[in-house]
């Protein structure tokens, strides 16, 4: 296998800067095609993955939906359809200017591309800003997952007594009507608390990811040859979308 | 193939010079930790998860010697229930998931596909670190009064206020379970862009097939774990209800969870013993692998009904009788795809030129027990006989002729047939073959008088039990002594290979494997140069006298 010509002319050409070799090119791959194939491809592995770990969310809403539908769609009422129909129209908005950060980074626009990144980034902060008054209110009022459930603002259902802790029921004027919740319902916010933290634990990923694209491009990373990265975390940033596309029916729009 | 050809490969860099023995190419304890080299890394995990599989052992032949006679031995049933669940969780999620792929499969994947390296280098050493987070984590919590509750911590018992430490073995689970998915992606873009010219998948050696059966399971199952031990540990913080009763939730629900990532983690397990069965009988044998292509689908159709039977481990926990009867028979449907790789494998011996090695014995071993293994789940996937034999011994015994009879074997038997690849030495043949032969004894007698108890209803996980089953606990623990005895002369064979063995000639086995047309161990980019590959991985009648000839090149017959 050994070749004694080709060995003798790398030892004396001993670091960076062959020819033909672009700078971005990691060692073990032979082109730039090769390397932003498996990249891409391993995005779309990663997000098969995200999937399925949120399947195992939407099995137990599914399961515990079809046990009790007139309790999810009583329990539903609680949540402020106005403010998650708000947050999918922000979530929307964002993989748009996503996309079109990607756009910008293959025609090789820097600026443009940082505009749509920074838009992007904004629009995630809006989302988490709107879930943190949505979440803020309903600790409040003591909607809460399992047996903290009826215990405003997590009221004894911690440390050692909060084991012992039963769920209460509940009632709450919500929207101008009153909804008398049984304490089942702890069921209906488990979800809703498992599902939209854990997206939300995905959006602020998607965030920091997004920031790091930007600051690449705005240092001169990318070029028309190369924008793996804006490519890749627009990706995720669709995948954060499509989640909560489905999450919003499932949990605001139970009927 | 000329230099010419290939411009970019054989490029040096910083990191040492890619055409030395990648063992040589750096030193220094700094060249270990931050290694990129997916060779090095296998070599890492391989240390790891030996010593996983050693403190698994010793908790095994503990629990063992605790049954050696009725009532108390050596510790009270308390410490009883902590050394199984300790030997389940260790060997499971410590050992046995990332042996093969992690230590053996990164070693090798490369180097088969002719690629310098794995797609992402950098993410395959962050799933090393990530592997010892999550058995740190492990570890505190069996230092911390360690976990009673079986490797499955079963709700409501596992999420019970007074098991304190279970949130901390889960939460290593959990991280654990990153590591797994991280190699899995890794092989699975390797596979489909790093193949060299020439390596197409009709041409890809069946190791390969298996691996990327394997990733295909660990990268869809291991989320469904994620999120289990996730609620599972949500359950304890905030009192979340999903798996408790008293909250509306139902335990049951975590059986279904656990089993559909655990049942497919039976097939992250066996699937890779078989892949290296496979290269080890091409090679021992000197002939073209039989049914190259239906092995291969095999892999895959293993991987994809694994996923659909989770439901027969819940037999008797309460399912309708429609359910249990679907998911039995698709139970038996996994009888197929492992047929097909068992019929292959003995139709390949038949007039083949057998070579009795190390490896080969093994192998042997592998064929002959799984062949066990795999008929008796037959028995406990037929509703009628499991609610009889349902958590009993038998399903002890089951699943170790599976696990232990199978990827066990598999591994060590690869494990022998790399070492020259790895180490660049000989181990001592008649040594290792006295190990084989203790080890193959050993397990048979742990393992069969436990058949025989769990037929007779001898329930599993009991700390204490009849007069009439204390024969059978005799005869199992002795087997478990001879077993041990076996590995250490393995282990011994193995490790002395590394300081006193003779020195390997490139293609000790005389095999037409492509891992083998590179310098034995490899250099650091695994090739001088981007090889061009022109036939398939057991094409012996294709290979050349050259390359299959197994002394060292300047013995070689001049033409």
């Amino acid at each position: 296998m050994s070749n004694a010509t080709t060995t003798a002319d790398d030892a004396t050409d001993a670091g960076h800067g062959h020819h033909a070799h672009p700078s971005f090119l990691q060692h073990h791959f032979d082109t730039p095609a090769q390397q932003y194939d498996a990249a891409k491809l391993g995005m779309w592995v990663f997000i098969a993955t995200e999937i399925l770990m949120f399947g195992g969310l939407f099995v137990a809403y599914l399961i515990y939906h079809a046990l009790e539908p007139a309790l999810f769609k009583l329990a539903h009422h609680a949540l402020d359809k106005k403010l998650g129909a708000l947050n999918t129209v922000v979530l929307l908005f964002s993989s748009l200017t996503a996309a079109l950060a990607v756009r910008g980074a293959q025609r090789g626009k820097r600026n443009e591309t940082s505009m749509w990144l920074v838009i992007t980034i904004a629009c995630a902060a809006i989302f988490l800003v709107v879930k943190y008054f949505e979440y803020s209110h309903k600790i409040h009022l003591g909607l809460l997952p399992g047996r903290c459930f009826g215990h405003p603002g997590f009221d004894k259902c911690f440390g050692e007594a909060g084991a012992a802790t039963t769920p209460l029921a509940l009632s709450v004027t919500e929207h101008g009507t009153l909804l008398q919740l049984p304490t089942r319902a702890n069921m209906f916010f488990a979800l809703y608390f498992m599902m939209t933290g854990l997206h939300g634990v995905h959006v602020i990923v998607g965030m920091s990811l997004l920031t790091w694209v930007l600051i690449k491009n705005i240092k001169g990373h990318f070029s028309p040859e190369y924008f793996t990265h804006v490519d890749l975390g627009a990706l995720y940033w669709h995948l954060v979308d499509l989640v909560w596309i489905y999450l919003f029916p499932l949990l605001y729009l139970v009927s | 193939m000329s230099a010419v050809d290939v411009p970019v490969t054989g490029h040096a860099n910083d990191h040492g010079d890619p055409h030395v023995n990648y063992l040589k190419a750096k030193s220094g304890i700094g060249s270990w930790l931050y290694t990129l080299d997916h060779k090095r890394i296998g070599i890492l995990y391989l240390a790891m998860v030996s010593l996983a599989f050693l403190a698994g052992g010793i908790f095994a032949l503990l629990l063992r010697f605790e049954l050696f006679t009725r009532g108390k031995t050596i510790v009270d049933a308390e410490t009883y229930n902590r050394f199984f669940t300790l030997h389940g969780a260790i060997m499971v999620f410590l050992f046995i998931i990332p042996s093969v792929p992690a230590a053996l499969g990164n070693f090798c994947l490369p180097i088969m596909l002719g690629a310098k390296d794995v797609a992402f280098p950098r993410l395959n050493m962050w799933s090393f670190y990530i592997y010892l987070i999550g058995a740190g984590i492990s570890l505190y919590s069996i230092i911390n009064g360690a976990v009673d509750t079986g490797w499955t911590f079963y709700t409501p018992y596992s999420a019970s206020p007074t098991k304190n430490y279970v949130w901390a073995m889960t939460f290593g689970v959990f991280v654990l379970g990153f590591s797994s998915i991280l190699t899995g992606l890794n092989f699975l873009v390797t596979t489909h862009t790093m193949r060299a010219p020439g390596v197409t998948w009709r041409r890809l050696p069946l190791f390969v097939w298996g691996m990327y059966a394997t990733a295909i399971i660990q990268v869809l199952a291991t989320p469904v774990l994620a999120i289990t031990v996730l609620l599972l540990g949500m359950e304890r913080v905030f009192g979340l209800g999903v798996f408790d009763p008293r909250l509306g939730g139902d335990p049951v629900l975590f059986q279904h969870f656990f089993w559909f990532y655990s049942h497919p983690a039976v097939y992250i397990m066996i699937v890779p013993g078989m892949a290296i069965v496979s290269e080890i009988i091409a090679t021992f044998t000197r002939r073209a692998i039989v049914g190259y292509f239906a092995i291969a689908m095999s892999s895959l159709s293993l991987a994809l009904l694994g996923f659909l039977v989770w439901g027969h481990h819940m037999f008797t926990a309460g399912m309708s009788e429609f359910s249990t009867m679907l998911f039995s028979a698709l139970t038996f449907l996994v009888a197929i795809p492992s047929g097909v790789k068992v019929f292959n494998w003995t139709t390949t011996l038949y007039k083949g030129d057998v070579w009795l090695t190390t490896p080969m014995l093994y192998a042997l071993s592998f064929i002959f027990l799984f062949s066990i293994g795999g008929l008796t789940g037959l028995f406990l996937g037929s509703l009628s006989v499991d609610i009889h034999l349902h958590d009993t011994y038998y399903v002890v015994a089951h699943f170790h002729y599976v696990m232990m009879g199978g990827t066990v074997m598999g591994f060590i038997g690869g494990l022998f047939y790399w070492w020259p690849k790895i180490t660049g030495k000989l181990y001592n043949e008649s040594i290792a073959k006295v190990g084989w032969f203790l080890v193959f004894v050993g397990f048979n007698v742990t393992f069969i008088s436990q058949f025989i108890m769990g037929s007779r209803g001898m329930p599993r996980r009991y700390y204490d039990y009849l007069p009439q089953f204390e024969p059978f606990h005799k005869a199992s623990t002795i087997g478990s002594w001879i077993l041990g005895l076996g590995m250490l002369i393995e282990a011994y064979a193995l490790l002395s290979a590394v300081f006193s063995g003779k020195k390997s000639p490139p293609n000790p086995w005389g095999s037409a494997g492509y891992e083998w047309n590179t310098a034995t161990p490899p250099v650091l980019a695994n090739f001088v140069e981007t090889p061009v590959i022109t036939r398939g991985p057991y094409d012996y009648h294709l290979a050349t006298p050259e390359e299959l000839f197994d002394g060292f090149p300047e013995d070689a017959p001049k033409k």
